[in-house]
């Protein structure tokens, strides 16, 4: 029974590897500028962690073949090496392996948080709530109306708590169910929740962030390819978190700012 | 006779009513029994829970006869609504982690075996241990109540971050009762492993008998001495959490819960509150749990081999201060569940590297047990298959780590189903099958009695190869984006991956019906099962020694056990068998591990 | 393949190593031989000095989450409201202070009546009931100072300080009833002349603890209130 271990072990190894290695189950292809920094470093890991997989569970399959159902006169003999050898070699292979890793991903990291948004970037506002997310233009003066929690209404659909009598800076705020952006064009995205912790996450732009209650979250990013995405919610945050979702239009230039325009018509 | 009226631990002389043997005892023994006994209850009720789950990912609209008995308002018609299956979902994760993880590895096998293992004839504080059980099994009930009040349970997740959990009943049905419920619950479960924790520590270093030096404790003994210390500071962090969270819910304090928080259009009263501050003090307890979760399996699956192999580890000083530096890492890693959480990003790259740091300790152990494999003598049984299959599925399930513990990566990864698929690996399925081989290893010393080999053969084989079917595929979800802790896949990148979900839910159910295979031989060999030898496996540590299987009420039988060797003298030359027990006073040419 | 005669009975060589463990003696720390007669009742027990440290490395551990809680919060917005100390806190931490001394001179007359000292006994009987007394003038301190603080409109939700004011002093003066009721059995003990010395020094070593607890907390609470 101890082949049979062997054999089942390491086919399950090479099954497993199967739908990586075919691409059968992967990513949506990436449509933002750092996304490639992301997708590059994904790919050196799964080759690493493969070989990993395949070698730990080959080599295991391997020595229980060779080792069960031994004659009842053999030898008890060690590895060569012993244990010694294995540890210098854990600590060679994989532990430089694991920091290299690490050292290599904080560019990728850094690309997304320790880079500044462009002077250009367009500031769009997000808030999450139980249970949708609805974003905020700022309009032609550029400058987001302040923020008043007790004005939110969902009957009067004053979804942002905004007050358009008294200040000036509300009056000209665009406040949309979905949220559109010209592609090639950087934009800075201001975070906001209203309840509970949510999360903004758009696998095709390489982006994942919680929003924390009571913390104003900034993230920057600029889509490649004009298209339509879903941004979903990641975040535990009540019944209908499976729902949360809203759409990312990602269109020409032109086209956004049209959309802007009819938005902004529609307020 | 030895001088037993003298001897530190004899506090407590044989019981002799029913109450006492069975009920409210304070033999260690017994306790461990209690221990298995409830975790079998926890693990049963966690994986009906994981069913119903799995029923409803794979058909949304299914009607599950009968569930509308459980909760008329979570299962109108007998169809889960969204509520509910996040409030199952909830109940299973903390039931399996708590209540089968933390309680059947550490709390069920330590409490059996450490005394035994160590020499000693109990543990030093019987009635703080008995507490312990109670304790945990009276913050099991109050769990479990939450499934019948008001709303139900709380659907806040098993790692409930505020504020969700903390802002009350307006965030969703079963943030009310069911919430406090389950805070009050975990808080008395700290108490719980808190008093287990000071038994097993005070064990280990001031019960071990005479010649039983710290390096001649077997590696369970280790794995369990080493867990204690982790419980002891992980859990004496969780209640105060806990506590805080309650008086956020109840008393209106903003430990957890920010200003200017909208829901339902009313504005929450609370102010000021920290939302990462939760969760910096549930996963420093968190990340070291999931330690304590797989560590004594590390030692009782090393416990196994050895046996099976007929050699020591290639060497067990390595094991150890690998699973000490585990343990010991597992406190500087716990950011890595929090990299996207908005914490400061130079953190993330701070936890980052000792998360990678401690893929070393766990590759030292998983190559020396592997390596220790080469040149022996394996035999294939029920608990040794079991014991290889740990080793197969911890390597699976520590390799998907390496994604994890890159910040970069985890933007992608986070809060998918990849994670789903890591962590079940490595707990679900991995210290499971500790737990297996650990009964069937011990079942003939605990019972007298010997577990039937074809049906464990048959439990190992169906199960290694359904487990793999279940979690392997959930990585692929993983990669695809899947995001998890969702009821439905409404989204327009998800509805394909609903096939692959079923086959999931197939895997699932199947594989948890053969369970009832493990089942039916655990209960029915604990009546009709063939008598077993004393030392069964012919292996040397201190538990083999007892003069009756089960052992005596003072395990020794009145014998003043001496301990000669190191635990794990196999492969003796010149010896009529090839190995010595550890206190066998024998003189023969033995083998030494390598130290 | 290592192999080396491992000299089973060489317990004497090996007895250093047996020393430098704490046990390896069925718990009796080198303070028995390997063969011979165990010495009387009153020092043994390594195991409850074993104990009582692990206990205490527990509550460390929860006071430690609480005051990061605390200086994570206190961090986290600008609502930190400080306020006046009830001046009971003053007398409480002296009051705590004088209980550790009737304690220790307690425990010291209860070593010297082992020795055979007479009159020390009922000295050290006295000390205990004087240190039972102060704590729970400690305790009932502790209630005065919420009432004090509720005097200023300070209750558990009306600032994130007095909160965490009323957790952690409620917190301690909750360990410290633990630790009246460890004195209880010592009392009960010492008049049916059952009390192990080794038991007094772990209810001492206990209690002085919650000294050094609450003169920290004290700082805490002065510094960041």
């Amino acid at each position: 029974m101890g082949k049979i271990l062997a054999v089942t072990i390491i086919l399950i190894a090479v099954l497993s590897a199967v739908p990586i290695v075919m691409h059968t189950w992967v990513a949506p292809a990436d449509v933002s500028v750092h996304g490639h920094l992301i997708d590059e470093q994904m790919a050196e890991t799964m080759v690493e962690a493969g070989i990993a997989f395949l070698a730990g569970q080959i080599l295991l399959g391997l020595f229980i073949w060779k080792f069960s159902d031994v004659k009842p006169g053999a030898r008890i003999r060690n590895f060569p090496g012993g244990a010694m050898g294995l540890v210098i070699g854990a600590f060679l292979l994989v532990g430089t392996e694991v920091l290299a890793l690490g050292v290599f991903g904080v560019k990728a990291w850094s690309e997304v948080y320790f880079t500044p948004p462009a002077a250009n970037a367009i500031p769009i506002q997000v808030q999450a709530g139980q249970f949708a997310f609805y974003f905020r233009y700022p309009g032609a003066d550029g400058k987001f109306g302040p923020i008043h929690p007790e004005l939110i209404n969902e009957g009067t659909q004053n979804l942002f708590g905004l007050d358009q009598d008294h200040d000036p800076a509300s009056k000209d705020d665009i406040v949309t169910a979905e949220m559109a952006i010209p592609v090639n064009h950087e934009i800075h995205l201001l975070m906001h929740t209203k309840d509970v912790g949510h999360s903004f996450y758009v696998p095709a732009l390489r982006v994942q962030q919680d929003f924390v209650p009571g913390l104003d979250v900034a993230l920057h990013f600029t889509a490649t390819k004009v298209g339509k995405y879903e941004i979903v919610c990641t975040q535990l945050c009540g019944l209908g978190h499976y729902n949360m979702k809203a759409y990312l239009e990602v269109m020409s230039q032109a086209d956004f700012d049209n959309w802007l325009k009819q938005q902004a018509a529609n307020q | 006779m030895h001088e037993a009226s003298a001897h530190a631990v004899h506090q407590h002389a044989a019981p002799t009513s029913f109450i006492r043997k069975y009920v409210f005892s304070l033999d260690h023994k017994v306790i461990g029994k209690q221990y298995y006994a409830l975790a079998l209850i926890a693990v049963l009720t966690g994986m009906v829970l994981s069913w119903l789950m799995r029923l409803h990912l794979g058909w949304v609209n299914l009607k599950i006869p009968g569930l509308h008995l459980l909760s008329a308002s979570g299962a109108p018609g007998d169809v889960m609504t969204p509520e509910y299956y996040l409030q199952l979902m909830t109940m299973h994760g903390t039931i399996m982690v708590f209540f089968v993880l933390t309680t059947a590895p550490f709390a069920a096998f330590g409490n059996y075996f450490l005394p035994i293992q160590v020499g000693a004839e109990d543990m030093p504080f019987p009635r703080f241990n008995m507490m312990s059980f109670w304790v945990t099994f009276t913050a099991f009930l109050v769990l479990v109540s939450s499934f019948f009040v008001g709303d139900g349970p709380t659907l806040a997740g098993w790692t409930q971050y505020a504020p969700l959990s903390a802002v009350g009943a307006v965030a969703g049905p079963g943030q009310g009762m069911g919430e406090v419920l389950w805070a009050s619950a975990i808080a008395i479960f700290c108490v719980g492993q808190l008093l287990g924790s000071l038994n097993f520590i005070t064990t280990t270093l001031d019960m071990r008998t005479k010649g039983m030096s710290l390096w001649r404790l077997p590696l369970t003994a280790w794995g369990w001495f080493i867990t204690s210390v982790m419980g002891l500071t992980a859990f004496a962090v969780l209640m105060p959490a806990c506590i805080l969270l309650i008086l956020d819910h109840v008393a209106g304090t903003s430990f957890f819960v920010a200003s200017n928080l909208v829901l339902n259009d009313q504005l929450q009263p609370h102010s000021g509150g920290s939302t990462l501050l939760w969760q910096h003090l549930f996963w420093f307890f968190g990340h070291p749990e999931v330690y304590i979760a797989i560590v004594p399996g590390m030692g009782v699956v090393s416990h196994v081999l050895i046996a099976n192999m007929r050699r020591p580890m290639l060497s067990h000083r390595v094991i150890v201060y690998s699973m000490g530096a585990l343990a010991v890492l597992s406190y500087m890693v716990y950011g890595h569940h929090m990299f996207v959480s908005g914490m400061n990003p130079f953190s993330s790259l701070a936890f980052s590297f000792p998360t990678l740091v401690i893929t070393i300790p766990s590759t030292i152990l998983v190559l020396i047990w592997i390596g220790s494999l080469y040149g022996s003598k394996l035999r294939i049984n029920s608990a040794s298959l079991f014991a290889l299959g740990f080793i197969s599925l911890f390597i699976s399930g520590g390799v998907s780590g390496f994604f994890l513990a890159q910040p970069s990566i985890d933007i992608m990864l986070h809060a998918t189903y990849f994670v789903v698929g890591h962590f079940h690996l490595v707990m679900a399925v991995a210290a499971i099958f500790g737990i297996f081989a650990g009964t069937y290893f011990w079942f003939p010393k605990v019972t007298g009695r010997m577990m039937n080999e074809t049906l464990g053969k048959v439990h190992f084989w169906l199960t290694f190869v359904g487990a793999y079917c279940i979690f392997m595929p959930f990585h692929y979800l993983g990669i695809a984006g899947n995001v998890r802790r969702y009821q439905a896949f409404v989204d327009d990148y998800l509805v394909g991956l609903i096939p692959l979900h079923r086959f999931i839910t197939v895997a699932a159910l199947i594989t948890g019906v053969v369970q009832l295979i493990f089942l039916y031989n655990l209960i029915h060999s604990g009546f009709r099962g063939e008598k077993a030898p004393l030392n069964p496996w012919q292996a040397t540590s201190l538990e083999w020694s007892t003069p009756s299987s089960p052992p005596p009420f003072d395990n020794f039988g009145g014998r003043h056990v001496v301990v000669y060797h190191d635990p794990y003298q196999y492969g003796i030359e010149g010896a009529t068998d090839d190995y010595v027990m550890q206190d066998s006073p024998a003189q023969i040419q033995s083998v030494r591990d390598e130290k | 393949m290592a192999t080396t005669v491992d000299k089973p009975a060489d317990l004497e060589q090996r007895g250093d190593h047996l020393r430098r463990a704490s046990s390896g003696n069925g718990g009796h720390r080198g303070l028995v031989p390997a063969e011979g007669r165990l010495p009387s009742v009153e020092d043994r027990s390594p195991a409850a000095s074993t104990g009582i440290w692990v206990g205490l490395t527990a509550i460390s551990m929860t006071f430690a989450a609480l005051t990061s809680a605390l200086v994570v919060r206190q961090g986290a917005s600008t609502d930190w409201q400080r306020f006046t100390l009830p001046s009971v806190l003053y007398f409480d931490t002296c009051i705590l202070l004088a209980s550790s001394i009737t304690l220790e001179l307690s425990r010291r007359r209860f070593a010297a009546a082992l020795g055979g000292l007479r009159g020390s006994a009922s000295a050290a009987a006295s000390w205990l009931y004087l240190t039972f007394v102060l704590g729970m003038v400690f305790v009932a301190g502790q209630y005065v100072a919420w009432l004090q603080l509720r005097h200023q409109g300070m209750y558990l939700s009306t600032n994130p300080s007095s909160s965490f004011f009323y957790v952690l002093t409620a917190a301690h003066a909750l360990h410290v009833l633990g630790g009246l009721g460890g004195l209880i059995l010592v009392v009960y003990r010492m008049s049916k002349s059952t009390l192990r010395r080794s038991t007094l020094d772990i209810a001492s070593r206990y209690w002085h603890f919650m000294d050094v607890l609450w003169i920290y907390l004290f700082l805490l609470l002065w510094f960041k209130m």
